[in-house]
């Protein structure tokens, strides 16, 4: 099935051997050796889900609430397995207690990878309001975030914001701007 | 087993059981309050985790560090209270099948820590169903304390995941952990042979 953001950014196209978000997304992750994929998906992400579930490399597999999942990346950081969390803004939005009390006061490396909904051309009230609470969240606990719109900045931005999550030992957050995926439009 | 048969036992003591029976450096990871305080006061080990919030978390942790360290055995105590808020969490441990990964709940039907307040699940839901209906067959109820031993026995060589319902007294826990999460993050993973001290 067609992904409404691809159809509606040509920085989002998938084609053999084209160059896309998702594509990006992957090959920085498996370079920077993140195998353990936990996520609750989001209709952008379904590219990004579908590709990383058909790569042996990594385990992907869905959770039944983003914080779970934050537990399970944190869990298996602890044991010597990077991870990285995939969700919506929504789900980000279901975290502040596992971020306040778990991720930052430990010193977890947690990666977020947040697909952004609730901005640039959102058509459900409840989704632009859910997304306005994510930055003061982030914000509130000083936690590294990056909002992502150019397909090439994608790349710099999430190599180097997983090494420094890592080196750092502290909690990142890479938000998806419809920008770069084309987002969910108002048809769909 | 049915919940109604079981024996009331007692967290600490049951928690210590556990501990005496760890020969392998196993990981025990403690939920929020009184099965990190029991765990604790168990006699610290290095490959003890304490969750000093993340109310639920205690299983989805415990399955990371299994996904992590597949030739490990995890195990993690967890409240009824607790698993409550993260019942899903069984379903993605039913479908990823850790055999490693060994989940034990206190069930006492309330929430002692916040003042003993009894569950939504107290006299109406039996974690056993709920574990087997959400894909965990390998779930039991303790008897009593030997048919604990005897389950966390049979959980070190299970082929798949195992999960341990014991029904517990009203009691606290008998510790209290020493609140310092980096340390107890740090000592842990150097506990499983990620890292060496500084
Ligand atoms: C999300 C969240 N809600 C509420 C609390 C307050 N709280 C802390 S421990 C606890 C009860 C835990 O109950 P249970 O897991 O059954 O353990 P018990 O105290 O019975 O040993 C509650 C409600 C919290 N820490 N986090
Ligand atoms: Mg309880």
């Amino acid at each position: 099935m067609a992904i409404a953001g691809q159809q509606t950014s040509p920085q989002a196209t998938q084609g053999a051997g084209e160059i896309s978000w998702h594509g990006i997304v992957l090959q920085t992750l498996k370079r920077n050796e993140i195998s353990l994929i936990p996520y609750v998906p989001d209709r952008v992400l379904t590219p990004l889900i579908k590709n990383l579930h058909a790569d042996p490399f990594f385990t992907t597999f869905a959770t039944a609430r983003e914080e779970e999942a934050v537990g399970i990346v944190s869990g298996a950081w602890m044991g010597g397995r990077r991870g990285a969390v995939l969700m919506q803004t929504s789900g980000f939005a279901t975290l502040a207690n596992v971020l306040a009390s778990l991720a930052v006061p430990y010193q977890i490396p947690l990666i977020m990878f947040v697909s952004e909904r609730g901005t640039l051309g959102e058509y459900n009230y409840g989704q632009s309001l859910v997304c306005r609470t994510m930055r003061p969240v982030l914000d509130s606990l000083a936690l590294e975030h990056h909002t992502i719109t150019r397909l090439d900045e994608l790349e710099f931005i999430a190599d180097r914001s997983i090494k420094q999550a890592v080196t750092t030992q502290a909690p990142v957050a890479l938000i998806l701007n419809p920008l770069l995926t084309g987002g969910k439009t108002f048809d769909k | 087993m049915n919940t109604r048969n079981t024996k009331v036992m007692n967290r600490f003591d049951i928690t210590s059981r556990l501990i005496a029976r760890l020969k392998h450096e196993e990981a025990v990871i403690g939920g929020i309050g009184n099965t990190n305080f029991d765990l604790w006061a168990a006699g610290h080990r290095p490959q003890n985790f304490y969750m000093l919030g993340s109310m639920g978390l205690a299983f989805p942790i415990a399955l990371g560090v299994a996904l992590a360290q597949p030739d490990r055995r995890v195990f993690a105590l967890e409240g009824d209270g607790s698993l409550l808020m993260q019942l899903g969490a069984l379903s993605t441990i039913a479908s990823l099948k850790p055999k490693n990964l060994i989940m034990v709940v206190m069930d006492n039907g309330i929430y002692q820590i916040t003042g003993a307040q009894p569950t939504p699940a107290a006299s109406v839901a039996d974690i056993v169903a709920i574990a087997v209906g959400s894909g965990l067959s390998n779930s039991a109820w303790a008897a009593d304390e030997e048919d604990f031993e005897r389950l966390v026995e049979a959980a070190m060589s299970a082929t798949e995941p195992s999960l341990i319902a014991v029904r517990i007294d009203d009691k606290p826990g008998v510790g209290t952990t020493r609140r310092d999460p980096v340390q107890i993050r740090e000592r842990f993973m150097h506990g499983l042979g990620v890292r060496e001290p500084l």
